[in-house]
């Protein structure tokens, strides 16, 4: 068993695990931090994207050790100091991005993650952003038109409700 | 002035909250104290015979406390299907037992044959390993051609392949065929509707728990009707009383048809909690997802389409074989049949239709509804027949469906495959696409295509569906086991605030949201002061759940029955604390009041007069104020819609790019048109993917070739483009009070038509027309080598 | 997955100490050794994560040479912005996500036919840095999933010339989105280097024929009637033989034009 720490949403954490805990599992199952999902088992569908020092990752395909010493965020800490739905978040709701929720958590870091480098988005750097993220529920129109919204930009041309 | 909330608004959805902030209750995210795991051992050949399974060396390993095997469970029930299908000859389908756990052979790769409890999930999978199945593989059945043909059987005690072989409407056999041999002209195609994994991004789990004290048991699951599910658990298959199985289905993240049924996990955890008096959990990996949930689609079909010269329709006909996989599935046998076969007439005034499904057994997993179920298959055979008739006949393709359109006068319409459409409006819908879609400005728009070295298709589709599911009357004489109605209960509390318990289910559809605002349109209170309760057995009536379309048409107007009776007897109490005649009573914003009076009491007040009844007329009246309704519809509701969308091919590559996609559907009344255009751009971006990506292949031994995200295409954000959706025509349904029809499944309905045509349109332009069809997936492999053919 | 040990070395002596025990095992980004593992298809006693090595990080240019640290992540190689068909190639592996752990060294290492790195690297000629040797690109890969590495070996650098122009097209296979066929052509002051990844069944492989062809001219027309021959071509579900073999040749086309 290997001792860890890191920070996750700005709180120091500590446990202990075996080499072949995935980071995902530890967060799940030790943290009982169970807004970040597991979709697949090839690394594929991107439920389970976090940031690690900053950059999103795949939470499923990192070990719990290999994230020791590291800053973590994960859903659960995305919200306003006030408890308020970020701006993604907000978006999501306000342009209905979201049905069952599944997705959702890995959705709004991949955007954290595109929108911190890339401020103002076009819709094709949006579709590409999410490659690693798949949604079965919204046929990603919504979610989309979200993260151009939460960018700033005027969603309103954009046709739907 | 523009409503702000209730009916035909969109309030943002009030759960989004909690999936946005990671708050969202799935089943694996409840984890219950001293809870064990369960692993199953499954099959890795597709045919066998099971000679002898020993558990000896695992049962010694660390942390195991339980191993199951068929044998334990040989002399509980099967998985029954839900509905008993006739063949033409009238001979009852062949209905072999579903067990817990495979008991003599295994069938398909992925059916488990062993379930091990430990402590942790990683001991079980050492024990699973541990496991030491003697199994002769047998031949693997997998083509239905063949299957049919005989040789091996997947079940050997019916000594056939075949479940049924189905005529819809075998009286009208003669005629159709009549019809077709007399007519000037037919159109002939042979299409397979490909197989698809329905692939909702929460992978299936259960948890049981198993009160000692009590025998209490408590099942949590992925399901989208945990009430059929109790149902089946308890009367078919492990015998416990319904009243000590409490099912909950917190959160769940998609479903699509998959989660309807009741699977032998379920069964396996429950037993397993009660042998070992601890809680066990199930949590399925995608791998054994794409093994083991129950697929869709999956037919081979010859249509042929018969008319005169100018094109109207004289008949349709029909032959499919319909993959059942190797057990029958709840829905399996409804959905190529009554589901499919009923839809065969669409939107069209055709006099003759016959439709003849063989449904076949093979060693492949269970085959069942997934969104559309059935009314996909008859929608694509038909459209992409209409669609290659207009092609021959040189008629425009939306001509030619408006020349054969059912008129709006003509409703209610009986259709040549024996449904009663209610209401519609297909040449609106049509009107409203072509109002839309700049049609005419394609012609240079292909030129730009072409300048680019692509060809550009324009496809363009119609279709109808059946939802609503199901009137039972109806639905029993056709051969189903349940009723199909759907039941809620308003519970007004004491301080004026609602539950509101639904039989629906919602993995998605936004329920918590939508159904408030039908009660607060109705009863004039605050949506927000109204809560929706679903999926969990110990605190709604009962329920049918949430798939074909229903929850709003039939548990909607459950709603709507109970809160009516909410108001007629706070109406009662009103006239009580007003000192009035009933008669005189007006119920009207929230507010009771005398008619010609200023006198008048809240809603509130009502309610708690109701629970504090001090001076309340106890002779007349009950207190409290909570009422159900079961609702039972009279007929199916009937959405139609108009598609077209715009592909561009890389004739290279073969590559097809969608460039645009319309959807113009006929949902009667919307309540929420917010969730209703999700809901659409939901099913489109499936039914695109059933067009040009999903393909779930076996190989000829059986061997799921598309076993995960690395070959089973998933559509991406990147494969799809913005859609436009329109729902302003209108046709209300006649007979629910909402006046709904359903939203759910018609994107994925309509859409994978709309694509193939144009596909083929775009290669036409590019002077291949040997290309008459070609089979979805429409992949670039698939479209160069039919250009290259 | 089976339970291992795991250490994290500061440089490639202590690695190479750590990896020479029995069943131990190399792990760079592990964006294909996890998802092998979860299926128990690999089962490392030990690992020896290599993202601690600051020696094996970053990408340097000097002169006409980029040397790529071998644990160099996919996203800091498109971000170093080396030369166009290298960019190209580094950020269009996989997802953002993938791009942030997976490492060049592991995707050479590992050699996965519809990998994108191999063509890279055939097509630059470029040389396999490891603890103890410089491979040359021409003899390092050896057909799918087989390289020249011995068994306690570890790819530390890698060096690529850089070309005059280069463009890498990858046409995705449509679930996986790795390379159904990906074709990397690389033009020199002496010559054009084609390398073609996803195709052959006997992995990544240069296009000589064409590679002639683009030599004396350095145009999509000049091998508009060339074809390469199918019969060694992968066939599976999302493509035959045939398909794959047109793929190469509408691929480099392709890519010639994007080059000039
Ligand atoms: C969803 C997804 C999509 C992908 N798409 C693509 C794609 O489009 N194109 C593409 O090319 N790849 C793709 N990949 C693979 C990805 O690029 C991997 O990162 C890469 O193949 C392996 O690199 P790694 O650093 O993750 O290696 P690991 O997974 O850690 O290791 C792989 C193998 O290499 C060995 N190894 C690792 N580093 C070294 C080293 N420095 N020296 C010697 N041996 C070493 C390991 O022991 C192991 O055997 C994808 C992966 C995923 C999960
Ligand atoms: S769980 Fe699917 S990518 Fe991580
Ligand atoms: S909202 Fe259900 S998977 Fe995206």
């Amino acid at each position: 068993m290997l001792n860890i720490t890191m920070k996750i949403n700005g709180k120091a954490v500590s446990g202990t695990v075996e080499g072949r805990t995935l980071l995902v599992e530890f967060l799940r199952n030790d943290l009982h931090l169970t807004g970040t999902h597991v979709g697949c088992d090839t690394s594929q569908c991107g439920a389970c994207t976090i940031h690690v020092n900053g950059i999103a990752v795949k939470s499923c395909s990192m070990f719990a050790v290999e994230a020791d010493g590291a800053s973590i965020d994960t859903i659960e800490g995305q919200e306003n100091t006030d408890g308020s739905l970020n701006k993604i978040q907000q978006a999501f709701q306000d342009h209905h991005g979201l049905q069952c929720g599944f997705c959702t958590p890995g959705m709004v870091m991949a955007a954290a993650d595109l929108l911190q480098n890339t401020p103002t988005p076009t819709e094709a750097e949006i579709r590409n952003h999410l490659d690693g993220n798949i949604c079965r529920c919204t046929g990603y129109h919504n979610i989309v038109k979200a993260i151009m919204a939460a960018s700033g930009q005027d969603v309103s041309a954009i046709a739907a409700e | 002035m523009p409503k702000d909330s209730g009916i035909g608004t969109s309030p943002k959805r009030r759960e989004d909250i909690r999936f946005l902030t990671g708050n969202g209750k799935y089943t694996d995210d409840i984890n219950l104290t001293g809870q064990s795991h369960a692993v199953f051992a499954r099959s890795d050949v597709a045919h066998g015979k099971i000679n002898h399974i020993d558990i000896s060396a695992a049962e010694t390993m660390p942390g195991v406390l339980a191993i199951f095997t068929g044998e334990d469970f040989a002399d509980v029930g099967g998985n029954p299907a839900g509905w008993l299908i006739n063949s033409r000859d009238g001979e009852p389908m062949k209905e072999p037992k579903r067990p817990v756990l495979a008991y003599g052979k295994v069938r398909h790769v992925g059916d488990a044959y062993a379930a091990v409890i430990a402590e942790t999930v990683l001991q079980a999978q050492d024990a699973v390993e541990a496991i030491k199945a003697d199994i002769t593989e047998l031949p693997a059945i997998v083509d239905m051609e063949a299957a049919l043909a005989g040789g091996g059987f997947v079940h050997d005690e019916i000594e056939t392949n075949q479940c049924f072989d189905w005529g819809w409407i075998e009286d009208n056999r003669a005629a159709t065929d009549a019809a077709i041999k007399a007519a000037p002209h037919v159109t002939t195609l042979s299409l397979v509707n490909n197989r698809l994994v329905p692939n909702a991004m929460e992978s299936r789990a259960s948890t049981a728990d198993y009160d000692r004290g009590t025998g209490d048991y408590t099942l949590y699951t992925t399901s989208q009707n945990p009430h059929l599910t109790r149902l089946l658990v308890c009367a078919f298959v492990l015998g416990i009383p319904e009243n000590k199985l409490r099912v909950v289905s917190p959160d769940v993240g998609g479903g699509f048809g998959s989660k309807i049924y009741h699977y032998g996990e379920e069964a396996l955890v429950l037993a397993a909690a009660k042998k070992l008096c601890r809680p066990v959990k199930w949590t399925a990996s995608r791998s054994e997802s794409f093994l083991t949930d129950a697929h869709g689609r999956d037919h081979v079909t010859k249509i042929e389409l018969a008319c005169e010269k100018d094109g109207t329709f004289i008949a349709f006909r029909t032959d499919t074989m319909a993959n059942v996989g190797a057990y029958l599935s709840n829905f399996s046998t409804v959905t190529p049949t009554f589901l499919h076969g009923t839809l065969m007439a669409g939107n069209y005034t055709v006099p003759n239709v016959y439709v003849n499904v063989k449904a076949v057994f093979t060693n492949t997993a269970p085959v069942d509804a997934y969104r559309g179920a059935g009314r996909p298959e008859a929608t694509y055979s038909l459209e992409r027949v209409i669609d290659k008739c207009a092609r021959e006949l040189a008629l425009d393709p939306i001509e030619l469906r408006r020349k054969n359109f059912i008129k709006p006068d003509q409703f209610p319409y009986a259709s040549a495959a024996g449904l009663e459409y209610d209401a519609g409006n297909y040449d609106a819908l049509f009107d409203k696409l072509e109002g839309i879609v700049d049609f005419g400005g394609f012609k240079a728009r292909r030129a730009e295509s072409e300048k680019g070295g692509k060809l550009r298709g324009l496809g363009i589709n119609s279709y109808i569906e059946a939802c609503g599911i199901a009137p039972s009357n109806l639905v029993g004489i056709l051969g189903a086991r349940v009723g199909l109605y759907d039941a809620a209960t308003v519970r007004v509390n004491a301080t004026g605030n609602i539950s509101v318990m639904v039989g629906a289910h919602s993995h998605g559809q936004g329920h918590a949201t939508v159904f408030p605002q039908v009660v607060s349109e109705m009863l004039g209170v605050e949506e927000n002061s109204i809560e929706i309760v679903h999926g969990d057995t110990s605190k709604i009536p009962f329920g049918m759940g949430s798939y074909g379309s229903r929850s709003l048409a039939v548990c909607g107007s459950a709603v709507v029955r109970a809160t009516e009776k909410i108001i007629n007897k706070a109406t009662k109490i009103a006239a009580h604390m007003l000192e009035a005649s009933e008669s005189d009573i007006d119920f009207k914003d929230g507010k009771f009041s005398v008619s010609g009076t200023d006198k008048s009491v809240a809603f509130g007040e009502v309610a708690f007069k109701a629970y504090v009844p001090h001076d309340y007329p106890h002779d007349e009246l009950e207190p409290g104020l909570e009422e159900t309704a079961f609702y039972d519809p009279a007929n199916f509701t009937y959405p139609s819609g108009a598609y077209a969308c715009e592909v561009e091919v890389d004739p290279e590559t073969g590559k097809v790019t969608v460039e645009s996609f319309t959807a113009v559907d006929d949902f009667g009344n919307v309540i929420n048109p917010m969730i209703v255009t999700g809901q659409v751009h939901g099913g489109i971006g499936q039914g695109i993917g059933q067009a040009l990506l999903e393909n779930c292949t076996y190989d000829e031994n059986g061997q799921l070739l598309s076993a995960s995200y690395m070959d089973y295409a998933m559509p991406r954000a990147s494969d799809l483009p913005f859609y436009t959706v329109d729902h302003s025509c209108v046709t209300p349904c006649t007979h629910n009070p909402l006046g709904v029809k359903g939203c759910g499944e018609a994107g994925a309905i309509g859409s994978p038509p709309t694509i193939v045509n144009a596909v083929v349109d775009a290669l036409h332009s590019g002077g291949h027309t040997h290309v008459t069809h070609i089979d979805m997936p429409v992949s670039p492999a698939r479209v160069w080598s039919a250009i290259n053919s | 997955m089976y339970n291992f040990d795991f250490v994290k070395p500061l440089n490639v002596a202590d690695a190479l100490v750590a990896l020479a025990s029995e069943e131990a095992q190399a792990l760079g980004g592990g964006q294909t050794l996890i998802p092998t593992m979860k299926q128990r298809l690999a089962s490392p006693e030990k690992l020896v994560s290599l993202s601690g090595i600051s020696e094996m990080q970053g990408v340097d240019i000097s002169g006409n040479i980029v040397t790529i640290g071998g644990a160099t992540t996919h996203a800091n190689v498109a971000l170093a912005g080396a030369f166009e068909g290298l960019t190209g190639l580094a950020g269009g592996i996989g997802d953002p996500a993938v791009r942030n752990r997976g490492t060049i060294g592991g995707s050479l290492a590992n050699n996965d036919p519809a990998a994108c790195y191999p063509a890279a690297a055939l097509a630059t000629g470029a040389t396999i840095v490891t603890n103890d040797r410089e491979i040359d690109a021409d003899d390092y890969f050896q057909g799918m999933f087989t390289t020249a590495l011995e068994d306690v070996e570890i790819i530390t650098a890698v060096r690529m010339p850089i070309p005059q122009v280069s463009n890498y097209q990858k046409f995705e296979q449509p679930a996986s989105r790795f390379a159904l066929v990906g074709v990397f052509v690389a033009k020199y002051a002496d010559g054009v280097r084609v390398a073609v990844t996803g195709a052959s069944e006997n992995g990544v492989f240069r296009w000589s024929e064409a590679e002639g062809v683009l030599s004396t001219n350095f145009s999509a027309d000049a091998i508009l009637g060339m074809s390469v021959d199918s019969s060694e071509m992968i066939s599976d579900l999302h493509g035959t033989k045939e398909y794959r073999a047109n793929l190469v040749r509408v691929l480099t086309g392709r890519a010639v034009s994007s080059a000039s």
